[in-house]
């Protein structure tokens, strides 16, 4: 890793089990600031069990147990004592159908922020209206921002859901599948987004489209059966992968 | 594994191609120096006017590649195979421009004798024309070892030319009526080494489809 690069998050030794099966076996991967690492892999092969994980996601799944560590600055977030809550400010989450609140579009993102202890109005309205502009989303919203969000388009969807996952000034926002359900436009909106992001944010991404990988991220990571195959610079990873196994995968011959 | 039918006929429709490229630079290769050795106009014209479909091959080869890369989304090594073939259809289209340069030469020579016989010429082209069947044999056997050898050859070809051409000034300051024959004779030095730098080229781009690594043969 290069010494100017910042690091975001670092991952040793990661297990997740479910029961007795073991679906993320002893990865170790880091992440750094102001960069997106894409997660990609045939259905099964851990990389979203591996995403939840970072936030802990699987707390909320009985008979989940995950081993090893992961590393936020100096925090290691799996120690039981960690406030799942706190943690989940630093660490956004971007979920493959968006799911905005039944509120208000203004409601929405101002709901994480009022939560944490921002009561002032002004305030508020500083971060709604910073949040939609980081999200690209404020140009078509400023106008009906205390109409019902669930009004919006499938992309404007998104898109406030990842203002709303901006609000509360996280440092790594993990999306899982974030464009799956979006038509070429808005997909095309949400990468364009990702890229404008990672100038403040560490980025994680699953996707199953290999192109958009190719297309939004630095790092690719490529898991199989729960292991880690292959962690490299994208552009690399995509033209000269160093293991058969990716090559296969991202040519889609197998997976 | 999974069959790609679309994208591996496409990829097996290239290869075809250059292979097919590849036999036609060889012929023309030996076809004009054997014009330019006898001075057979005829054979001279009928090397230019086939150079035609040589390019057209080359366009083909653009065209199906292009088509994979917009319907198919090729990567890694798929990917290198596309891009390679663009590099050596361009490399074997300039091979076969240069050959048809030799027939030009002969075509400027009409009525003329040749004011040597020809030697270290005919053994440069004999040299690059292995190296353009041996840089085929070794893109379609994905053959490290032999495309390597193409940068051995290919400082063969060069020293070759450097003595052709020491020769030819030799003979143009010792005979000044012979030297608008000697410096086409040089062209055609110039040309044969330019089809040995091509042949090198294959090799790198061989290099690079195994590997993924692109090095400087021709150094």
């Amino acid at each position: 890793m290069q010494a100017t690069q910042e690091l975001g998050l670092s991952a040793k030794d990661l297990s997740v089990y479910y029961g007795s099966k073991q679906a993320v076996r002893n990865i170790s991967l880091d992440f750094e600031k102001k960069q997106v690492t894409a997660l990609i892999g045939p259905s099964g092969c851990g990389k979203s069990t591996f995403l939840r994980s970072l936030n802990r996601m699987n707390d909320l799944i009985s008979g989940a147990r995950v081993t090893g560590e992961i590393w936020i600055e100096e925090d290691n977030i799996l120690d039981p004592r960690v406030d799942v809550v706190l943690l989940r400010q630093k660490i956004g989450m971007v979920w493959q159908r968006p799911n905005p609140f039944h509120k208000s579009i203004y409601e929405n993102i101002a709901f994480g922020p009022r939560y944490h202890g921002i009561k002032n109005k002004k305030q508020l309205d500083e971060i709604v209206e910073s949040s939609l502009r980081k999200a690209a989303l404020w140009e078509e919203t400023k106008d009906r921002l205390h109409q019902s969000a669930l009004a919006l388009s499938g992309g404007q969807q998104q898109r406030l859901c990842i203002a709303r996952s901006i609000a509360v000034k996280p440092q790594i926002i993990l999306m899982d599948e974030p464009a799956s359900a979006l038509d070429p436009v808005s997909t095309a909106k949400i990468e364009e987004l990702i890229t404008e992001l990672k100038q403040d944010y560490c980025i994680i991404i699953v996707t199953h489209n290999m192109h958009q990988a190719a297309r939004v991220s630095d790092k690719t990571a490529f898991f199989y059966m729960g292991d880690l195959i292959e962690h490299d610079d994208t552009q690399k990873l995509f033209t000269n992968p160093s293991q058969q196994q990716t090559d296969d995968y991202i040519s889609g011959r197998f997976g | 594994m999974i069959v790609r039918k679309d994208l591996d006929d496409g990829l097996e429709q290239l290869k075809s191609m250059l292979l097919e490229m590849g036999s036609r630079v060889e012929t023309v290769l030996h076809d004009a120096m054997k014009a330019l050795e006898q001075l057979d106009q005829e054979s001279a014209r009928a090397i230019i006017k086939k150079d035609p479909e040589l390019n057209r091959l080359e366009d083909q080869i653009s065209e199906v590649g292009a088509k994979l890369i917009a319907t198919q989304q090729p990567v890694a090594k798929d990917l290198r195979r596309v891009l390679v073939a663009f590099r050596m259809a361009s490399d074997l289209e300039r091979m076969g421009d240069l050959s048809v340069d030799i027939a030009k030469v002969v075509l400027r020579m009409e009525g003329e004798t040749l004011i040597k016989p020809l030697i270290d010429l005919p053994r440069m082209a004999a040299i690059s024309q292995t190296m353009i069947y041996e840089s085929i044999q070794a893109y379609i056997h994905e053959d490290i070892d032999l495309a390597y050898k193409m940068a051995n050859d290919d400082d063969n070809v060069d020293a070759l030319y450097s003595q052709i051409l020491r020769e030819l000034f030799t003979l143009m300051t010792q005979n000044p009526n012979m030297i608008s024959q000697a410096m086409l004779l040089s062209f055609v030095g110039r040309y044969v080494e330019r089809i040995a730098d091509h042949a090198t080229n294959i090799g790198e781009s061989v290099v690079y489809l195994v590997t993924g690594k692109r090095p400087d043969l021709n150094d």
